[in-house]
């Protein structure tokens, strides 16, 4: 019944209630009142990311960025991310020329969309929807590359965390992951690569996609072609989720259970990103690694 | 380990991000004066020009502009080779269906190729202009022409030429409507090897396009997607690569002929080694496609519907139009009607069991919360009744009619009214504990959610509010929001009368994505897995998958689809305009049966144990076995 009028008639909230926490009696009193009482800790996203060059190759290609950022207070609080990874494309073609650009503009396009309407003072959501405002950065990065850098490219995957909710967009084979605890976990993005569209056709087996030889040729990415098709998923992210962002350095060469396995015994996000490189690494390190890990907490 | 830096680039939005375009009345090379752009690529524009070299004709000319911004010195040279090699290749042909090439020049970071001027118009424009499907006679004979050009590029000596590139807008028709082969940009010896080697155009190219292979299968595959794409009017770069076999040509343009089909799916054969092995011998097929449907009537078209005889369990007759949902309690069903009555039946064969009259059409669908039942009339009132006698407990004015259905949690009834309110009322003092004041009629129902209130307005507003009637943030559709949010996850859905399924992030109001629908609507959504499910005025009950706002079917009912859907176990229920009450399955929106009744369906059904409670305009009541 407290709970009831708490809710419903509080206009102006009760004094004490506000200023002090319940005293052991009162809780024990309360019962499962207490347990529908608004959370007084902050929520928040924590975030952390790992690089590495690997073990073959001379040149990062690989380009991230991550950005975190909380509002809380009396008047309600709300968690606004962004978090992209780029993995240029080889060789001559000038791929960290093209994946440094991506991650650039996508971030700079979004945040003066988004960061201005997350610090009104009169909450006021932008008028643009999300995928329309993220497809729009990823073909600004498209138009970008082609101009400092024609004849590149890179794949791009970018994700927004608005409070528990992330959308994310996605051209080329670095992946966004899903991982719940007790090691289910959810490949959230679908690889525009060949050896991906062979498996999904049923010409090659999952065993074989795992060793065929041109697994890294891709069909889609930014800087390529005339028109870009990019893909936009939104889901929501729970308190004991975390979403991981990669290059295929680390998921080309480290299994999703060793994956799930760190994640686990690590006691931090940044112990965790540490222990995916050195684990991409110990497999020998073929490819540039980058990996970015995101938790909501709240 | 260089990493390159690069020139801090532009975000400025005024500025257009691709480079400025010579000025139309500029004189290019003190030759060519440009007229007009024509053609904008990633590297550069095209533009109509005309040679003053012959001052006294107006002789036209296209200009190919390739501007080279790429800062590193070996990358602007590699650019300079890949654009003199596309010059070198067009001098050395000579084809009808193959622009001549007339000059070739670079000025400081600027190369330019000067063509043939081609009057008409690409193939990919002309696709998307013609309302409709082209005609089959027009593109076999734009194919066969495509052939021929092909033909000769795979019999040119010393090596043959793969053009690599073949797809609706490489492909101009001109005024006389014969085809020209365009950009020849990529048309050379294939790079192997690296990581993302990427050359053609997705959707197009054939597979083992990006394994680094070029032969002339692969221009033959890329014909037949070009081909594929013009009679379906399905743009593979929109689909996963080599699908053309998901979406076969007949079953998008049944006015196709199967022999065509045949020719088209043997170009596109996965494996190169099924298609034909050359230009000729497709060109071949082709003509015996052209000598035979000559011949050959057209086969019938499928007729997909085939509705089941469906029979009533029982009905219940009220006195005018049923335009609300029932509602079933302890076995009994409760229904409004226009006729000023809520009905209370016997769910299992329909009998009367009571009815309480207001002042005026009752058009909301009630609630129970423990021995009450609670709906608002048009009168202006808010009624709470007995849910067993059926009698009067009290009331609650409004000043307008209610429209919104009432929704109850923890004792408080919230609804909205058109006086412009939304009314929170506790059931155990009879009294309003807040009003919201919205800026027009409120008709759409309030959702609960985690101590947040979302409802609609005829204002094309959406607001969330407390639990205390305040205001958390307010989002606005281009117009009214007459029907019902739902919630799945942190997401709020609804539609607007503006034609828009929205998806709302519920803390922020932040929109994820808008779904794009033919007319507006006011029927609340439905879902089920990851699909939601949503009619519109224009006919068409949509499938909308919710992670990320796109389409995956859609049903094409007689009239408006007004009244919301409803889902039990694998099929989705809705009525229309049309007067049919629908059953579909759900994952693929194929009709399971129909059933017609006497008037408009404009209100959402109710399933339970099997069985589908529906009102009808005809003042019908429905039960009907699901």
């Amino acid at each position: 019944m407290f709970d009831f009028l708490r809710k419903w008639f509080s206009k102006k909230r009760s004094s004490n209630a506000e200023t002090r926490p319940l005293s052991p009696e009162e809780l024990r009193d309360a019962g499962q009142v207490v347990a529908t009482l608004p959370r007084r800790e902050v929520s928040q996203l924590v975030a952390a990311c790992g690089q590495s060059v690997g073990r073959q190759r001379e040149l990062n290609e690989d380009s991230l960025l991550a950005i975190t950022s909380t509002i809380a207070g009396n008047t309600g609080g709300v968690a606004f991310g962004l978090y992209v990874i780029a993995d240029g494309m080889g060789g001559h073609q000038y791929g960290e020329v093209a994946s440094n650009i991506a991650v650039r503009v996508v971030a700079s396009h979004l945040l003066r969309r988004l960061f201005p309407a997350f610090l009104d003072v009169h909450p006021q959501a932008p008028d643009q929807p999300l995928r329309d405002l993220l497809e729009q950065a990823f073909l600004e990065a498209q138009r970008m590359i082609q101009r400092e850098a024609p004849g590149s490219g890179t794949t791009l995957t970018a994700a927004v965390v608005i409070g528990q909710q992330v959308t994310v967009a996605h051209v080329g084979d670095s992946r966004a992951y899903l991982l719940h605890p007790g090691g289910y976990h959810e490949v959230i993005t679908r690889d525009h690569s060949l050896v991906k569209r062979l498996e999904e056709l049923g010409h090659i087996t999952p065993e074989e996609a795992a060793s065929y030889p041109n697994r890294n040729v891709l069909y889609r990415a930014v800087g390529q072609g005339d028109s870009l098709d990019i893909d936009v998923y939104t889901f929501s992210l729970a308190p004991s989720d975390y979403l991981m962002l990669c290059s295929d350095g680390l998921w080309g060469v480290v299994s999703d259970e060793k994956i799930a396995r760190i994640l686990q015994e690590s006691p931090t996000l940044e112990k965790a990103c540490e222990k995916l490189v050195e684990a991409a690494n110990e497999s020998g390190g073929p490819d540039n690694i980058s990996v970015i890990l995101v938790r909501w907490v709240g | 380990m260089v990493t390159q830096s690069v020139t801090p680039p532009s975000f400025d939005n005024e500025r257009p991000s691709s480079v400025q375009h010579l000025a139309p009345g500029s004189l290019l090379a003190n030759r060519y004066l440009i007229q007009e752009v024509i053609g904008v690529g990633g590297m550069g524009s095209v533009y109509r020009a005309r040679d003053m070299h012959f001052p006294n004709v107006p002789r036209l000319v296209a200009v190919k502009e390739m501007i080279n911004m790429a800062p590193d010195p070996l990358v602007r040279q590699t650019i300079v080779q890949n654009f003199e090699r596309e010059a070198n290749i067009l001098a050395t042909l000579n084809h009808p269906a193959i622009p001549k090439i007339y000059d070739y020049f670079s000025q400081d970071n600027r190369s330019y190729l000067v063509l043939e001027y081609i009057h008409g118009k690409d193939l990919e424009a002309i696709i998307n202009e013609t309302p409709g499907f082209l005609p089959e006679e027009q593109v076999l004979h734009w194919a066969i022409q495509l052939c021929d050009v092909l033909s000769y590029l795979h019999n040119h000596k010393p090596d043959p030429i793969i053009f690599r590139d073949m797809k609706p807008s490489n492909v101009m028709i001109n005024l006389s409507g014969d085809v020209m082969l365009v950009d020849f940009g990529i048309a050379r010896t294939f790079q192997v090897g690296q990581k993302g080697t990427m050359i053609g155009t997705e959707g197009y190219s054939p597979p083992e396009q990006y394994r680094g292979e070029a032969t002339p299968l692969a221009d033959i595959y890329a014909l037949g997607a070009t081909l594929h794409h013009a009679l379906t009017r399905r743009d593979p770069r929109l689909e996963p690569p080599f699908s053309f076999s998901e979406r076969p040509i007949r079953k998008i343009n049944p006015s196709v002929s199967p022999e065509l089909e045949i020719v088209i799916n043997t170009a596109l054969e996965y494996e190169p080694s099924k298609r034909y092995q050359s230009a000729e011998t497709m060109k071949e097929a082709l003509l015996s496609v052209a000598r035979k449907t000559g011949a050959l009537s057209r086969l019938p078209t499928v007729q997909i519907l085939s509705s089941t005889t469906v029979k009533p369990l029982w009905t219940f007759k009220c006195e005018d139009e049923i335009r609300t949902s029932p509602l079933l309690y302890q076995g009994h069903i409760f229904i409004g009607s226009y006729d000023h009555n809520l009905y209370a039946l016997d769910a299992t064969n329909g009998s009367f069991i009571w009815k309480y009259p207001t002042e005026g059409g009752v058009v909301t669908r009630p609630a129970v919360s423990e021995s009450e039942i609670i709906f608002g009339s048009e009168d202006g009132n808010l009624y709470v009744l007995n849910v067993r006698s059926g009698k009067l407990l009290w009331t609650y004015p409004t000043n307008g009619p209610v429209r919104s259905s009432p929704r109850i949690s923890e004792n408080v009834v919230i609804f909205g009214s058109d006086d412009r309110r939304v009314h929170a009322v506790n059931l155990a003092h009879t009294r309003a504990i807040w009003t919201f004041n919205a800026a027009d009629a409120v008709r759409s129902t309030p959702l609960f959610h985690q101590e947040r209130i979302y409802v609609g307005c005829e204002s094309g507003d959406f607001y969330c509010l407390d639990l205390r009637g305040e205001l958390k943030w307010r989002q606005q559709a281009r117009r009214a929001v007459t029907a019902s949010p739902i919630v799945v996850g942190q997401t709020i859905y609804f539609p607007s009368l503006d034609g828009m399924l929205y998806a709302v992030e519920g803390q922020t109001g932040w929109i994820l994505w808008r779904f794009r629908m033919g007319k507006g609507s006011i029927a609340t959504p439905a879902t089920a897995e990851h699909l939601l499910f949503v009619g519109s005025a224009d006919g068409n009950l949509y499938a909308v998958d919710m992670r990320d706002g796109r389409e995956v079917w859609r049903f094409r009912a007689e009239h408006q689809v007004s009244g919301s859907p409803a889902i039990y176990k694998d099929a989705v229920y809705f009525g229309s305009a049309d007067g049919m009450f629908y059953c579909l399955e759900y994952r693929t929106g194929r009709l399971r049966w129909q059933f017609q009744t006497g008037g408009p369906i404009t209100a959402a059904p109710l399933i339970y144990d099997d069985i589908v409670y529906v009102g009808s305009a005809d003042h019908v009541l429905y039960a009907l076995l699901a």
